[in-house]
């Protein structure tokens, strides 16, 4: 019988350490993908260029880091008014764990409406139809992928606002704005078009839609697409969520309810 | 109607068939008095009335708790359960890695997202058989479609301990003569006979019990959320009165790196 304890190992691209003498337990060097992490690219680095590298593997160019971060800055906060803020804020107004604020705002948001799978979705199309404008038309005429799944089926184009009038104001500066870092690109085919695959979608453009084609051009996966997004919106959420605390349950709305099967009042 | 229209007609009101609290005064439930009228049921039974809407007989209960009686594994290992396990060990509060353990059961290869796939499958393949489909043409189809079959074959093993103790139960109760059922066998039966190593799994035997009882697969769905719970708590109170940080400790030479070289940034 084999006595000796085997060591189980997970298996890793992304990440190497290397132990403190006294304690293989204890960290002496890190390397993410290759790169010191505390030796060199502490504050030589920035946030964004470290939520590139870990994703992608690779240092982002100049251009890529300057996307990366100024759709870090437009996805911040979605506001109260977003589910996902809402979510996060109905945690903090109850004095609820700070893990369970964003718990409650990356479920909320994780969704096909504005959410983390909206954005997968759209990146989706984005890969398969990219400045082909024929192929967005055809996408949106064909019927929903009606494969069984955890999600519900999709009720309107990814990307899109189901719930729009015409493209909101903050969704065109952010387009303008991305569009203008680097040019050539699947952004600025966005920008000229954007009207075109409204008018096909039947609704205008969302940012969840601008987000995924930032994802794409910045050469992410939509899985990855997905859970950058789902990242980039909870600091809105977490500050929200305190400050929510702070005002007390008493000045957050409770709403009015009515039911329209109430046995008391059917009762003769 | 749509847009800010549409947006408008719902603001600030809820309507709704499902329930409110009334506070200081009485609770409705599906349009039942929770506490006058539902406070004699079971909880699983109350569970299901509200997933549903529909109520079950006592036999149809007591077999809704075996299947989730039978999948209910304190073992830390497991995935889920070292969510809860390592928020434990981690000294986070237990709600949230419970909490966290149930929502990663919505898995692709297990839990939820097989969950829907099995009574989809076994529905859709009912159904066509009963337009005059043969069996192994709807196995080949899911099997081309999805390269396996939702509730059969298995991660970790190649047999399911969880199928005998259910049918037993399901048979002593006259609930395992559902056509479902005896069509999730005859799948078992064609896959064994092929060149497929696929058995049936407790996923596909729980499905159909669940579709012979008239669940709908966003009804089966909602059923299953709660199915590793049970089992979920024990992992999380271990680690608890473990020393802090002492479950599955990861040493640096416990990582295999496998990427590039080291470089300068």
């Amino acid at each position: 019988m084999d006595t000796v304890k085997q060591t189980e190992q997970i298996r890793t691209r992304i990440w190497l350490e290397e132990p403190e003498q006294d304690n293989p337990f204890a960290t002496k060097v890190a390397y993410c993908h290759g790169y010191d992490v505390y030796g060199e690219m502490l504050g030589n680095a920035r946030w964004v260029e470290m939520l590139f590298l870990l994703f992608r593997g690779e240092a982002p160019t100049s251009t890529q880091a300057e996307l990366l971060e100024t759709l870090a800055v437009a996805l911040a906060n979605p506001g109260p008014r977003d589910p996902s803020v809402h979510a996060a804020m109905c945690g903090g107004v109850g004095g609820s764990t700070a893990a369970s604020c964003l718990m409650a705002a990356l479920a909320v948001g994780a969704g096909q409406l504005s959410g983390g799978r909206e954005v997968f979705l759209a990146m989706n199309v984005w890969y398969r139809c990219g400045s082909d404008l024929t192929a967005w038309q055809r996408e949106f005429e064909g019927p929903p992928d009606a494969a069984p799944s955890i999600w519900p089926p999709s009720e309107h184009p990814p990307g899109f606002d189901p719930h729009g009038v015409s493209t909101a104001s903050t969704v065109k500066q952010t387009l303008i704005q991305l569009a203008g870092i680097c040019n050539g690109n699947n952004l600025a085919w966005l920008e000229e078009n954007f009207a075109h695959l409204e008018s096909a979608a039947n609704c205008p453009l969302a940012m969840s839609g601008v987000a995924a084609a930032a994802f794409v051009d910045s050469g992410f996966t939509p899985e990855q697409g997905e859970m950058l997004y789902l990242l980039l919106r909870l600091p809105g959420a977490a500050a929200h969520a305190l400050e929510q605390w702070q005002y007390g349950h008493k000045r957050f709305p409770f709403f009015t309810i009515e039911l329209e099967n109430d046995p008391a009042r059917e009762m003769p | 109607m749509k847009g800010p229209e549409l947006l408008s007609k719902y603001t600030d009101t809820l309507k709704s068939r499902m329930g409110a609290c009334i506070p200081g005064q009485r609770t409705v439930f599906r349009g039942h008095d929770l506490h006058a009228e539902l406070m004699e049921m079971d909880w699983i039974e109350l569970y299901v009335f509200g997933v549903t809407g529909r109520r079950f007989t006592a036999d149809q209960v007591r077999l809704l708790h075996a299947i989730w009686v039978c999948t209910s594994y304190p073992d830390a290992r497991i995935w889920n359960n070292r969510v809860a396990a390592l928020a434990g060990s981690s000294r986070s509060t237990a709600t949230l890695g419970i909490s966290a353990a149930l929502a990663v059961s919505e898995a692709t290869i297990y839990g939820r997202g097989i969950d829907i796939r099995a009574i989809e499958f076994i529905t859709s393949a009912r159904t066509a058989l009963e337009n005059g489909a043969e069996l192994g043409d709807c196995v080949k189809k899911e099997l081309k479609r999805y390269r396996s079959i939702a509730g059969y074959g298995r991660p970790l093993a190649s047999n399911d301990e969880r199928i005998a103790p259910i049918m037993n139960l399901a048979h002593s109760l006259g609930l395992d003569i559902g056509p479902h059922v005896a069509l999730a066998f005859a799948v078992n039966d064609y896959l064994l006979a092929g060149r497929w190593r696929l058995c049936m799994n407790y996923g596909a035997l729980s499905a159909a019990i669940c579709a012979d009882l008239g669940f709908s697969t966003r009804e089966y769905y909602l059923f299953g959320f709660p199915a590793f719970l049970a089992g979920i708590p024990p992992c999380c109170i271990e680690s608890l009165e473990n020393p802090e940080g002492t479950l599955f400790p990861l040493s640096c030479s416990h990582i295999l790196y496998e990427g590039p070289p080291k470089r300068r940034w």
